[in-house]
């Protein structure tokens, strides 16, 4: 190949880098492993984090994942693919975007959804960019019931946007939202971090009142049980989609859910599929409305969101259809029922009480002695993964140190009752 | 058929991959009552919605999914993969995209339960191996880059990107500086302006010179104290490196600006040379495409952020650390600028990139670079004559070609090329970027293509090049792909009469 180009070795390619700055001695990295070493390698790294059996949630579930999602969305053909930037061969790709899209409306009763985002944390940030650009105002109202790290994301972007965030507290587990100013958005999660199930039409007559769009933070399993929040007023609704068939992964990748209503369409951040017809009239779907990417626009686009996590998305659309329409409301229902009875459990003990009042449905809050830190590390001790501490984004609220539990369907009555008796015996 | 095609290069047209009929719609298929779903005996008590949910949260009917057996589901979705290219099929030149191969043993990894399975709030101390191992890839990060530190936490390019703006606002912040503009040059990806947008800062764009570089005298002309830094891509989107890159960097930090990397074509240079070498101070990496995860049609990617040392109190956090004791432990940087994700990044996609680096190693990386560009160059030597080749001189990793004397002498458009490429079983390059070169072909062939392969997609472009210009030949190009699930696709239609989902469309 050398001597096709009329050159006599490999070094002569590089004839545009400064001699300065070329790397006499080469990288400072091991020599390559065998695949075999490979592999070794990784299951001594995975031996040392430790198999719990898994109560904390925060918008990160132990759910169980079938065979047929594993296997479909292991499927090379999706791993191995590019962005759909030539449609007549991302077909696949395109058709299951489009079913996503389809169902994700379907779950937070909105008109658009586009083909995901980064995470919860994403999500929440372009909701927020969307409503402050869309009303022309710097104030967000934000939840303290919203994930503390999207809250966390949210300020670490303001700093570009400059938007003004103003916290709404909670009160005994559901949003106080302030009585005065001019927000471009009010955020809330519901359920919110505690579990707790906020009043969206309270949060819709605020928003209402103060000129505001109104942009909710949803879970996809619950929705299997709850009314959606499109019925209920949001006009931009947000998630984190990893329950939908996604590994805990130590946290991703997952997938962040975007849906709107319909006349926010081309202010949508990301990618949207759409249905269209080829030369010869045969269906098909296409990348749309890509005038608003930043690829066109570029810095007069409102988001600069390129790769997104389509691999998870299709793996949601994979993981409804498994479900179905009686699966998802099992599967909530599931979910409900083994919190119902942890948190009935957890509070018989001795000193245990619950962080709210406020009805949850798939997670809750309880104050425990001693703190939840504590608890976490001696019931890892016990084999579980106790909960979540509740601190960042909650100082000097009754809620620190709290410990926040989540019960999956994958969770049996059996180990429960262990948890709860380990529970009893760290804080005696 | 060459000799050479037969010998060692397959086409994915050879594939029964691609029919020509419609696959229903999950909702087509579904019919009431079947299902697929089962769930775990747990023995809980059953306790009904209505006892478990309050009456105004309670929805009056279930959400309607789709109801399909689990033979149907995998029917669908089976299909639908066969209706789609991928680099497991065949080669993928998509320029800038860096479409490599990528090995298997990372899916495996990325499979482990001991990593696959663990919560990410799970604390420190149950999570050692997490911490080891983003701490291993965050310091094999930063050898290649030549920077201090990195986060790990952005997911995307685009993320690292934007962290990086937000990394030069916080550096310029806490000097009491307000600056007010960024420098692009007109070769940048469009996430690059976008990002400095939402970083809050104005674009200032400078025009590449008549080699396809930043030019030192346009660069000088726009420098002033109000710049808070400037934006690059080396080697470029047109392949080429910036010979000038030292005298660039003198130049910025002359007024006190930074320079920030942007590492979508770091594949290029690895163990050739650093980014930190080069003078700059921030550096994103694009790990699915020079450390080889998978795209996954579009995502999940990796953008993680290094460093140079005096920006490292700035960075994401928290970071696994390695304290006196010889445990990790999460900690926040002095000044850190804040949470970038929710967790620590896409985690998974991490543990693949470190399986990739450790597998090729210091030397294997050097020839992954090494086989990139040498493939680039002999790519680009074998289209001469066939297509123009704008900036023709030795190109890294990838060169731009261009359809425009084609297109004068038979009509021959970058878009005809890319369509008729399908045909032939590869996937097109990038077409119509960068965008200061009129119909152009961006095409970055990677290191793991074979000479055969390479040989092979040669032989179809002169083809393409060859039929253009025969009788009847621009109608057959206008009229591509004709061999793939779906022909042409309007995309006038989609945008003008939206349908984004099955629920939406008319009647």
């Amino acid at each position: 190949m050398l001597g096709f180009m009329g050159l006599s070795s490999l070094e002569e390619l590089y004839s545009a880098v400064p001699e300065a700055l070329r790397l006499g001695a080469g990288l400072d990295l091991a020599p390559g492993l065998s695949e075999p070493d490979v592999l070794a390698r990784f299951e001594e790294l995975g031996a040392r984090n430790r198999d719990l059996i898994c109560f904390a949630g925060a918008g990160a579930y132990d759910h169980d994942i079938p065979a047929a999602t594993r296997a479909l969305a292991g499927r090379s053909e999706f791993v191995t693919a590019y962005t759909p930037y030539q449609p007549e061969v991302a077909q696949g790709v395109l058709q299951a975007l489009f079913e996503f899209q389809t169902l994700l409306c379907r779950l937070s009763g909105t008109a658009v959804s586009n083909a995901s985002l980064y995470d919860g944390a994403s999500a929440c940030v372009e909701a927020v960019n969307l409503a402050s650009a869309t009303r022309g105002r710097a104030e967000v109202w934000v939840s303290q019931g919203v994930h503390p790290h999207w809250r966390a994301a949210l300020a670490t972007f303001a700093a570009g946007t400059g938007h003004e965030l103003v916290v709404a507290p909670l009160v005994d587990g559901v949003t106080r939202w302030p009585d005065q100013g001019t927000p471009g958005a009010l955020l809330v999660q519901s359920p919110n971090f505690l579990g707790c199930l906020e009043d969206l039409g309270a949060a819709r007559a605020r928003a209402d009142a103060a000129g505001a769009l109104l942009a909710v933070a949803f879970d996809p399993v619950s929705a299997g049980l709850l009314r959606t929040p499109g019925e209920q007023g949001a006009d931009v609704v947000v998630g984190e989609g990893q329950a939908l068939g996604v590994a805990l992964g130590f946290g991703g990748p997952y997938l962040g859910l975007f849906s709107c209503r319909a006349d926010l369409v081309r202010r949508l951040p990301g990618r949207l599929v759409g249905e269209t017809v080829d030369g010869e009239g045969r269906r098909a779907y296409v990348t749309t409305l890509r005038a608003r990417e930043q690829d066109i626009r570029r810095e007069k686009a409102s988001s600069n969101v390129c790769t997104n996590q389509t691999l998870m998305a299709v793996t949601a659309a994979i993981q409804l259809g498994w479900l179905g329409t009686a699966g998802l409301r099992e599967l909530a229902l599931r979910c409900a029922r083994g919190t119902r009875y942890c948190r009935e459990a957890l509070l018989a003990i001795d000193g245990v009480a619950p962080a709210s009042g406020a009805p949850t449905l798939r997670e809750f809050a309880v104050h425990v002695p001693g703190g939840a830190a504590a608890a976490i590390e001696r019931l890892a001790d016990d084999g579980f993964l106790a909960g979540v501490a509740l601190a960042d984004g909650f100082e000097s609220t009754p809620y620190e140190g709290a410990l926040l539990v989540a019960v999956t369907e994958r969770r049996t009555r059996a180990e429960v009752d262990a948890f709860a008796a380990a529970l009893e015996k760290a804080v005696r | 058929m060459a000799a050479n095609e037969r010998a060692g290069a397959g086409r994915a047209a050879s594939a029964p991959l691609l029919g020509r009929h419609e696959e229903p719609t999950l909702f087509e298929l579904s019919v009431p009552g079947r299902r697929s779903a089962s769930f775990r005996t747990t023995d809980m008590p059953a306790w009904s919605a209505e006892e478990l949910v309050p009456g105004e949260h309670l929805r009056s009917e279930p959400v309607e999914v789709a109801e399909v057996s689990e033979r149907d589901l995998v029917a669908h979705f089976t299909r639908l993969s066969h209706r789609q290219y991928s680099v497991d099929l065949g080669a993928y030149p998509l320029g800038s995209c860096t479409m490599k191969y990528n090995p298997k043993v990372c899916d495996q990894v990325a499979a482990l339960p001991g990593l696959a399975g663990i919560h990410p709030a799970a604390p420190a101390s149950a999570t050692q191996g997490w911490l080891e191992l983003l701490a291993g890839l965050e310091a094999a990060l930063c050898e290649i880059t030549g920077m201090a530190a990195a986060t790990l936490q952005p997911a995307a390019g685009a993320a690292g990107e934007l962290t990086g703006l937000l990394l030069m606002r916080a550096w310029h912040d806490a000097r009491g500086e307000a600056r007010s503009r960024v420098i692009i040059p007109d070769s940048a990806h469009g996430t690059n302006p976008a990002s400095v947008t939402l970083g809050g800062y104005e674009v200032t764009t400078v025009a590449s010179d008549d080699r396809g570089c930043v030019d030192l005298a346009t660069l000088a002309s726009v420098l002033d104290t109000d710049v808070a830094g400037i934006m690059l891509t080396n080697p470029n989107t047109l392949g080429l490196f910036e010979e000038d890159i030292v005298e660039i960097a003198a130049a910025v930090h002359q007024v006190g600006g930074l320079l920030y990397y942007d590492g979508a074509n770091l594949n290029a240079i690895l163990g050739v040379t650093r980014p930190g070498d080069m003078g700059f101070d921030i550096v994103h990496m694009n790990l699915h495409k020079t450390f080889a995860t998978p795209h996954g049609g579009g995502g999940p990617g990796a953008g993680p952020v290094a460093v140079s040392p005096r920006l490292v109190p700035f960075l994401p956090g928290p970071r696994p650390v390695l304290g006196p004791d010889g445990r990790y432990d999460w900690a926040m940087p002095e000044r850190s600028i804040g949470r970038i994700h929710t967790w620590h990044g896409n985690a998974l996609v991490l543990a693949r990139a470190y399986a990739y680096i450790l597998a090729n190693g210091g030397d294997g990386l050097r020839r992954v670079a090494d086989a990139a560009v040498l493939n680039s160059n002999w790519l680009r030597h074998r289209l001469r004559g066939l297509y123009d080749i704008p900036f023709d001189r030795p190109s890294m990793h990838e060169f731009v070609a261009s359809t425009s004397t084609l297109k004068k002498d038979t009509g021959l458009r970058a878009l005809d090329v890319a369509k008729r490429l399908l045909e032939e079983g590869f996937h097109s390059p990038t077409v119509y970027f960068p965008l200061i070169v009129a119909e152009a072909l961006m095409i970055e062939p990677t290191e793991t293509e074979s000479p055969q392969t390479l040989e092979a997609l040669a032989q179809a472009l002169e083809r393409i090049a060859a039929e253009a210009a025969g009788p009847g030949g621009l109608e057959a190009a206008t009229a591509a792909p004709r061999t793939t699930p779906v022909g042409r696709v309007d995309e006038a239609r989609a945008a003008r009469h939206l349908i984004p989902t099955w629920d939406g469309r008319p009647g």
